[in-house]
């Protein structure tokens, strides 16, 4: 049954369809290493009887000649995502015990595509973390471990954390993540996976619990290029309930999937060298540069000039969006109350706010609260948007000179959990390469590419131009073909 | 710009978090240092420049006013803390 778990989504897919394996056992096995690696605490629930059922209805359409395109696939679902009848928290305790009566858009289209669920994962705090460490239900651990025997627990990246330890470690072979300054791109750069945020828009944002929702995107994360196309065809397309939703047909990226990239321009951003960067990091850019060449394209300098600006303005937009998406959290219509003996209605909620917040997430909440006030709001906010335009104007410069940009994902590996956390400022430096490309709306995907001399996985991302997913994918590959990424945590748990 | 624990306190106050007075004060050095960072867009020129709220060119769409859907108050109600009658229940706001 290990030999089943090792496989990829279109490996079980194809092996399922050929009568190699029943889902069932995919499922079990699954659900085994899920079980027994419970030390890295990646899920928040775990969901078999969600996992059996899908299986055993895969089963019977097998049995009929009915295939959806993910049958017989488990997968796990990151705890931002509505699931119907199974408790969904953003990993706040002021969400604990909420069990939502309907499913998300999203991971409905996976289901219905007859996607499995094997848990709900772990994450930061209402996707607000890049480490994992701001969840209510205690920290996810990393796979990976540092190869000098230290035995350091490293944090899987963050906000999709549980996504992408789960993923490393085998526990499944994909899962759903969300993206709003880098939580798909950085968490897969940390655990050796890859991860792929659409284009603003192609996901629909139903049912998803909102941080930022100018920023928030789903996407998927699983071990491979072509794994990441097959989910994201199934999970993106029209959503009458999502404002934002892009009413745009669903490419076939899957079948035009290729790594040839004659006649494409790779973009090398050079606002994209940060002081304190590692060697290795330019080095393995630099690597990456080479197998871009070798793939056929041409490599062009490029300039992003306010590149520096894309975290100060996101920290100002993304925490502006979460103040006004939190105020639901009230202690009237779901989650937690806390009611001091008493109470009146507006001590009860600051009550219920203050117990089922976390650190982290009141902080941003009252930066946001901070920079929409009365006489700080045009300094603050509209600037911020200024700047959010000419951050997207840069890109839009860029694209005249070349097709897609080549960078490294995280300006770091994998560091050590509680490392960063003493100082918020330094925790949001992780996310500098990820963030301008949310900002702008654009497609970016982060793919293994190598390890450092700790023996810990490095990413390089792609960043396309708007719903050129297709490029971005192309440009991924060749990198997965170059890179030969094999490697993987030595199982400890 | 630095906040102090006053500032603290009112800012939680419009956020309607309860902070404790040993918690603004932890909290007044953790908000001046993040507003610190975002406090360099001010050196942006961005004279002529429009706000940009949304990435994609967006186009409210209209449906028809029709009921979509209704009936569903059990489902509404039943992740409140305290429902009573078919309605969420709060303390009392009216003396």
């Amino acid at each position: 049954m290990t030999e089943l778990t090792n496989l990829t989504v279109a490996g079980i897919r194809d092996g399922f369809r050929n009568g190699d394996f029943t889902a069932r056992e995919v499922a079990e096995g699954f659900i085994g290493q899920v079980e027994g690696a419970r030390a890295l605490n990646a899920f928040i629930i775990e969901t078999p009887d969600h996992a059996i059922a899908a299986a055993e209805a895969a089963d019977r359409g097998r049995a009929v000649g009915e295939f959806g395109a993910l049958s017989g696939v488990p997968m796990g679902i990151k705890d931002l995502f509505c699931t119907e009848g199974y408790q969904t928290t953003a990993a706040s305790h002021i969400l604990e015990g909420f069990v939502p009566t309907y499913e998300s858009t999203v991971t409905a289209k996976l289901f219905g595509a007859g996607a499995g669920m094997l848990g709900k994962l772990n994450m930061d705090q209402f996707a607000m973390g890049s480490s994992n460490e701001t969840s209510a239900f205690g920290n996810v651990i990393s796979p990976w471990r540092r190869n000098n025997g230290d035995g350091a627990a490293l944090a899987p990246g963050g906000s999709s954390g549980g996504s992408s330890a789960a993923i490393a470690a085998r526990l499944c072979p994909a899962a759903t993540g969300t993206d709003t300054g880098g939580s798909i791109r950085q968490p897969a750069a940390f655990t050796g996976i890859s991860g792929i945020k659409p284009t603003y828009g192609r996901c629909s944002r139903w049912g998803i619990v909102a941080f930022a929702s100018s920023l928030d995107q789903a996407g998927p994360m699983a071990r491979d290029v072509r794994d990441c196309a097959i989910l994201l065809e199934v999970m993106t397309g029209f959503d009458p309930r999502d404002s934002t939703s892009l009413d745009l047909p669903v490419p076939n990226w899957q079948a035009a999937l290729s790594g040839d990239l004659k006649g494409k321009r790779i973009g090398i951003p050079k606002e994209y060298r940060v002081d304190g960067m590692p060697p290795e990091i330019e080095a393995l850019w630099q690597q990456g540069i080479a197998w871009m060449k070798d793939a056929g394209a041409e490599i062009v300098d490029v300039s992003l000039p306010h590149t520096k600006y894309a975290l100060p303005a996101y920290y100002i937009i993304a925490p502006a969006e979460a103040s006004s998406n939190l105020a639901r959290y009230d202690g009237v219509r779901y989650g937690q109350r806390e009611l001091p003996d008493g109470a009146g209605l507006q001590d009860m909620y600051a009550a219920t706010r203050a117990a089922g917040f976390g650190d982290e997430v009141k902080r941003r909440i009252m930066i946001g609260t901070y920079v929409l006030s009365a006489g700080y709001y045009d300094a603050y906010y509209t600037q911020a948007q200024k700047v959010r335009a000419l951050i997207a104007r840069d890109f839009e410069q860029a694209w005249t000179k070349c097709d897609m940009l080549l960078t490294p994902t995280a300006p770091s590996a994998a560091f050590g959990l509680g490392e960063k956390q003493a100082d918020p400022i330094a925790m949001y430096l992780n996310d500098v390469f990820t963030v301008p490309a949310s900002l702008a709306g654009l497609p970016a995907m982060s793919v293994p590419a190598g390890l450092d001399s700790q023996g810990l996985p490095l990413g390089l991302q792609i960043i396309g131009k708007p719903l050129d997913e297709q490029g971005v994918l192309d440009a991924g590959l060749a990198i997965e073909e170059r890179a030969g990424f094999t490697a993987r945590a030595g199982k400890w748990w | 710009m630095s906040v102090d624990s006053a500032t603290v306190r009112k800012i939680a106050s419009l956020a309607r978090i309860a902070v404790s007075d040993a918690e603004a004060e932890a909290l007044a050095p953790e908000l001046s240092k993040i507003l610190g960072l975002v406090e360099q867009l001010s050196e942006v020129d961005t004279t002529g420049i429009a706000p940009l709220a949304a990435v994609v060119p967006n186009h409210l769409r209209l449906r028809d006013d029709v009921v979509t859907d209704g009936d569903i108050r059990d489902k509404i109600l039943k992740n409140a803390p305290q429902a009573e009658h078919g309605f969420f229940a709060v303390p009392k706001v009216i003396e």
